[in-house]
Parts: C-alpha cells; sequence; structure tokens
C-alpha cells in the first residue's frame, strides 16, 4: 500500500514529531511505500541543520535524512510554513538576502500542492498533529 | 492526474490564536486548485472562525473570515457546522459570514464517511 | 470504515466528544501518546457501541500505565497501527 505522511507538529515539543518518524519505521519494515512525508506548520522543524539536542537524545532531522537515503523518501517542507519561521534552504537564504540556510539534507522546500498531491496519489494519508 | 478524491478538511481550533485556522483553510484552497471536490467540517471552538466583523488588524494578522468568505469561488460551497458547537456558543446561521450547513452527531459521523481523505487541523 | 487516532489526555473533553460522535459502528479509535490515558479503567468512558478501541503499547508502556488500562481495551504495537490504516478506508487524527 502506498502512505504518505503529514507532520503538523513540532519536535520536542509534541510526541507527535517522534510519533510519525516510528510509523514510517514500521510501514516501510512491512514492505509498504511511503509516497511522500510533509512538514507543515511547526511540523516543519524537523526538517532543521542546526537542530542540536543532547547526545542521549534523538536527532530527528538526522533520523529522517538516514531513512529517507535507504528507502528513497520524498521529504517536503512546506515552504510558506517554513520561511516564515526562519528555515531556509540555499535559494531561499539568497532570495531574501539571509546571512544562512539550515534546511537539512535529503528535505526539499516546496508548496502546499505536494501535500495535496501526496494525498491524492497515496492510500493512506496519516497525520500527526499538535 | 486523472484520480479524484473527496476531501474533508475539519477545522476545530478558533482563529488567530494558533496557526491551526489558516492552515486548514490553505490546505481546502490547496486541494481545490488540484481539481479535487473539497468540504469543510468546522467543530469546537472553529466555528468562532465563521463570525461576522473580524478585525485582526490590531494583531498583525490577516483577516480569516474575509478568506473563508472566498471559499465558494474556488469552488468549496460544501460547508459544515456542528450544531451543537454553534448552539453551545450562544450562536446561529445568522452570526456566519458565508452560508454553511448546521449537522448533528449521526450527520457528522455520516459525512465523514461520505469522504475519501480526510485532513484535521 | 474509519481509522480515528486520538493523542490528547480524556481532560481535552470537547476533543474527544467531537471524535467519539464521529465514530460509526465498525470504526477503530487507536489511542495514542496522551491518548492512552482514556483508557484509564479508573476513569471509564461510554465509548459508542460497535466501535473498536485500543491502545499503542509503546505509548502505554512509556506512562507506566500496562497495569491500569480497561479491560476491553486491547493494546497494539506500531505494525498492528500500520495494519490497521491498511484495514480502514480513511484514518482520521484527532489532536
Amino acid at each position: 500500500m502506498i502512505f504518505s505522511l503529514l507532520v503538523y507538529a513540532a519536535p520536542h515539543s509534541h510526541q507527535g514529531a517522534e510519533s510519525a518518524y516510528r510509523f514510517a519505521v514500521a510501514c516501510l519494515a512491512q514492505g509498504h511505500s511511503i509516497h511522500r512525508v510533509f512538514f507543515y506548520g511547526d511540523g516543519i522543524h524537523g526538517a532543521s541543520a542546526l537542530a542540536a539536542p543532547p547526545q542521549d537524545e534523538p536527532n530527528l532531522p538526522a533520523r529522517w535524512q538516514a531513512l529517507a537515503q535507504a528507502h528513497e523518501l520524498d521529504l517536503v517542507v512546506c515552504i510558506a510554513a517554513a520561511v516564515r519561521r526562519g528555515l531556509l534552504d540555499a535559494n531561499e537564504a539568497r532570495r531574501y538576502e539571509k546571512p544562512g540556510h539550515n534546511l537539512h539534507q535529503g528535505f526539499e522546500l516546496s508548496g502546499l500542492g505536494q501535500l495535496a498531491e501526496a494525498a491524492i496519489v497515496s492510500d493512506r494519508m496519516i497525520t500527526f498533529g499538535a | 492526474m486523472s484520480t479524484s478524491k473527496r476531501f474533508l478538511v475539519i477545522s476545530r481550533r478558533p482563529p488567530y490564536g494558533s496557526s491551526h485556522a489558516r492552515d486548514a483553510l490553505d490546505t481546502a484552497l490547496t486541494t481545490a486548485v488540484f481539481e479535487q471536490p473539497v468540504s469543510m467540517l468546522f467543530l469546537d471552538d472553529g466555528v468562532y472562525q465563521l463570525l461576522q466583523a473580524q478585525q485582526p488588524a490590531g494583531i498583525q494578522q490577516k483577516n480569516l473570515g474575509a478568506t473563508l468568505s472566498a471559499l465558494p469561488m474556488y469552488d468549496i460551497d460544501q460547508l459544515y457546522v456542528c450544531d451543537s458547537a454553534l448552539r453551545s456558543r450562544g450562536l446561529s446561521l445568522d452570526d456566519c459570514l458565508l452560508p454553511v450547513q448546521l449537522l448533528d452527531g449521526n450527520a457528522i459521523a455520516q459525512l465523514i464517511r461520505n469522504h475519501d481523505v480526510v485532513l484535521s487541523f | 470504515m474509519t481509522l480515528h487516532t486520538l493523542n490528547r489526555a480524556p481532560s481535552d473533553t470537547a476533543l474527544l466528544t467531537d471524535c467519539l460522535r464521529a465514530c460509526s459502528s465498525g470504526d477503530t479509535l487507536l489511542l495514542i501518546e496522551d491518548g492512552v490515558y482514556c483508557a484509564l479503567a479508573e476513569q471509564p468512558i461510554a465509548w459508542p457501541a460497535g466501535v473498536n478501541v485500543c491502545a499503542l503499547t509503546a505509548d502505554v508502556a512509556a506512562r507506566g500505565l500496562d497495569s491500569r488500562l480497561a479491560s476491553s481495551i486491547s493494546q497494539v504495537d506500531d505494525a498492528d497501527f500500520v495494519q490497521l490504516c491498511c484495514e480502514h478506508a480513511r484514518v482520521i487524527s484527532w489532536y
């Protein structure tokens, strides 16, 4: 079955961000495919390259990237939600003349249309909210 | 994309205090642009989004009510409100800034069964 | 049929009410995260008839609730969560 996930919960503030990752792992372990993981609202913080949790706590952006690499996942961050909150890739940093960019490797910024498209082509869309 | 799915966006938070209401609305509008049939259901404090005379300029936010009023222009005209959510807040259809249909509990469960994808905010 | 997930404690009565009102007979309600507090035997909830209610094991264990669950509520693991998604036509998250 084809799944897509909507991550609306921010890591560390809410368990939902971690629940989404665990669900993705379980999903792939059963041989299902994940068309897209879409990060929206405060969920976009799960894609920060600058997150530096203590060593005995999981680094969610890094774990997502590793999972994406192993399974060719499409990790998409809502561009409007991200740039508002100061999560930028190199292009957006240039566009807004910001001194740096912090989107984690393995993620990309794109429009909300990617959420709609994911829901259309996937068999199931699961939201992890806060 | 030839596939068509019936989308239901559930919005149950009040406007302005958090981004939920705005995000629900943006999701509904974007999905409609993809030419999918979209319905919206307002539950709980989400019904406060429908109040007329919203003036959010003083809190540096865009008028959510104005965007809601534009929903029919995007062919989002299947708008539903939980009957008891409205009544328990002392509100009626006359207080709403656009035409909506009232649903009781059974009708809400039925509405959900009639949609393929449900996104809640 | 619909799979509902609920991730808030029963103190959020409005959320719980909306969720239960939206359930049809044959639906499944999966309690996750703080939603597992809705499964406690000491605070029984009148679940709608015909709705299968279960709780996510990892969230139950994390909160020390294993021996406190109502007997009517079964526990499921992450793999079961995925399976439940497959068995139901749609998933609604109540949060």
